[in-house]
């Protein structure tokens, strides 16, 4: 057998093997190098969510014994403990009395604001308010800071409803910014269409623009709420009474009462995190695509 | 529509600012009476240890966690952008921390470095680590680095990813028939025409890094000492509790300035970059 021979062999012998991997992994293109190190990457992701859960339902003994392991035996009362102590249910309903309504006047306000700030830009108005609102972006939010806390309390506005407002607002440079370049992209045949139909601006909006924006209202609906809901800095300064506190807000309040019992601490955090937690598994595919279209679009 | 906006707007936004800016002239505690000092808080601000400290704090946490973040981010969208398996999964799993609240997370790494890492150390045998790093005034900037890098990364990712996913895949067909490896690849390629995507990236992630509040809340407080107390935090803790209010507000509006700065130079200089490519 001539080398050659042998060469051809080798590698047909090698083209045998991995023929039958690839039978095995179906997909000949898969890049296995790069599955695996994302896995294991995902593992820094997972790995403190998994410590959170574990150290909720041990006791402190447990804990004492071992920081891994998964509990032997479960502890539900930490949870039930973690409710009581910190109001859990009253601060979910703050919070969600503040994101729900935010997130829906945001969509119909903000698309409204931006639909005509967008087909007007030809007026020397709306061009200006266009870049009124965008320059507010670099404005930094501590120069606002103390004295919205002053104007907010002389308005009596320290409470959820000053709260939404805020977002509401605040969120407009953004969201603008992102929806009118959504709306360029709009054919404005369609509007003239409807012109000569006898529509006017209101049942345009209505009727033809805002069931076009549904794909980017999906993405700021969705930014919007994780902000509102996530959000720590403004229900500190705003907020003064225990009994309106959001529950990110309630974890900074109670944080000196946990502090020698992590389980009811750790037991709270995962009743903080659990909503959107929850949402997000039902909901993710739509969440990541939602945000990669505003990235684009924006 | 639009003058309601206008008018909600001024009232929240500009309003506030504008008085802020009017009482950083002024020695006003936050109650109580006050007269006019003219620059008198801006001058002071320059010779303020406590200020410059915050300041280069912030700086240095600002510019690696941005760092950080974009290299990170930018390798984990190629590699979710790769013919890889559990796609979709993977994707999920990489923005879970997007939607987890910063406070609460800062708390659960609180944990991490005070009781888990120096369990793990000792166990390994390093000693340098069997303190809290967030307890040494030299390395808690290090602990607010790593919790912000693993919280922003997967938005990071996600825009990055998208950026990807306008690029033609014929363009690596033809890259690899004329023998570009991978690395050529992807600084011939991939990287100039994601250029735009990188600019936003570095831009969005330096602004809101040097706004950092809830990561060093939830971590150190500000401390040890004060060694990790942030610009916000800064303003936070002066204005409302240390009858800072003017004197706060000036450091604020020189804030402002820097962030204004920064952000234009970033964009000036990047897009310059992707102009020339």
């Amino acid at each position: 057998m001539t080398s050659q021979e042998g060469i051809a062999l080798e590698t047909n012998h090698k083209r045998k093997k991995s023929l039958s991997l690839i039978k095995f992994f179906k997909n000949k293109d898969t890049n296995w190098t790069t599955t695996i190190l994302l896995l294991i990457g995902s593992l820094i992701i997972l790995f403190p969510l998994y410590l959170t859960l574990t150290v909720a339902l041990k006791s402190p003994q447990q804990l004492a014994q071992s920081l891994l392991a998964f509990p032997k035996e479960l502890h539900w009362e930490n949870f039930s403990k973690a409710m009581k102590l910190t109001h859990y249910f009253r601060s979910f309903k703050n919070s969600s009395l503040i994101a729900v309504p935010t997130v829906f006047i945001t969509l119909l306000t903000n698309s409204m604001v931006a639909y005509a700030i967008a087909r007007n830009m030809d007026k020397k108005f709306f061009r200006f308010l266009y870049y009124y609102f965008i320059a507010a972006m670099f404005i930094p939010f501590p120069i606002i800071m103390l004295p919205i806390v002053k104007e907010m309390s002389f308005l009596g506005l320290d409470n959820r409803l000053g709260l939404t407002i805020l977002y509401i607002v605040y969120g407009l440079s953004l969201n603008i910014f992102i929806y009118i370049g959504y709306i360029r992209s709009l054919p404005i045949s369609l509007e003239e269409a409807a012109i000569i139909d006898g529509a006017n601006t209101w049942q345009i909006f209505w009727k033809v623009i805002f069931p076009l924006l549904k794909p980017i209202n999906a993405t700021i609906g969705i930014l919007t709420a994780l902000w509102a809901w996530n959000d720590f800095m403004l229900p500190l300064i705003i907020l003064n009474d225990r009994e309106l506190m959001t529950l990110p807000l309630v974890q900074y309040v109670f944080q000196s009462q946990f502090s020698t019992d992590y389980n009811l601490a750790f037991a709270s955090y995962i009743l903080a995190l659990a909503p959107m937690l929850l949402v997000y598994i039902f909901a993710q595919k739509w969440i990541i695509s939602g945000v990669m279209r505003g990235s684009v679009k924006g | 529509m639009a003058i309601p906006a206008l008018v909600l707007f001024f009232a929240f936004h500009t309003l506030p600012a504008l008085t802020g800016l009017f009482y950083s002239f002024t020695n006003w505690r936050g109650y109580g009476t006050w007269e006019f000092v003219g620059l008198k808080n801006y001058i002071n601000l320059f010779k303020d240890a406590r200020a410059l400290d915050s300041y280069l704090f912030t700086f240095k946490f600002a510019i690696v966690a941005t760092i950080l973040v974009n290299v990170i981010s930018l390798a984990i969208a190629i590699g979710l952008n790769a013919k890889i398996k559990f796609k979709t999964t993977l994707r999920a799993i990489y923005f879970i921390p997007n939607i987890l609240s910063v406070l609460i997370v800062g708390y659960i790494f609180n944990y991490i470095f005070t009781f888990f890492l120096p369990d793990i150390a000792q166990v390994l045998g390093i000693n340098a680590l069997t303190k809290s790093i967030l307890g040494n005034p030299d390395l808690a900037w290090v602990g607010v680095v790593i919790l912000a890098v693993w919280q922003a990364c997967g938005f990071n990712t996600l825009l990055y990813l998208s950026g990807l996913q306008t690029i033609d895949d014929t363009l690596y067909e033809a890259g690899s028939i004329d023998g570009a490896n991978k690395w050529q690849q992807f600084k011939a390629i991939t990287f100039p025409l994601i250029a735009p995507f990188f600019t936003i990236n570095m831009v969005l992630a330096m602004k809101s890094f040097l706004m950092v509040f809830d990561h060093v809340v939830a971590l150190t407080g500000g401390g040890p000492g004060r060694s990790t107390e942030s610009i916000s935090l800064l303003i936070y803790n002066g204005g409302f509790a240390g009858g800072e209010f003017a004197y706060q507000t000036a450091n604020a509006v020189i804030y402002f300035i820097v962030i204004l700065v920064i952000s234009v130079f970033q964009m000036k200089v990047l897009q310059k970059r992707e102009v020339e490519v």
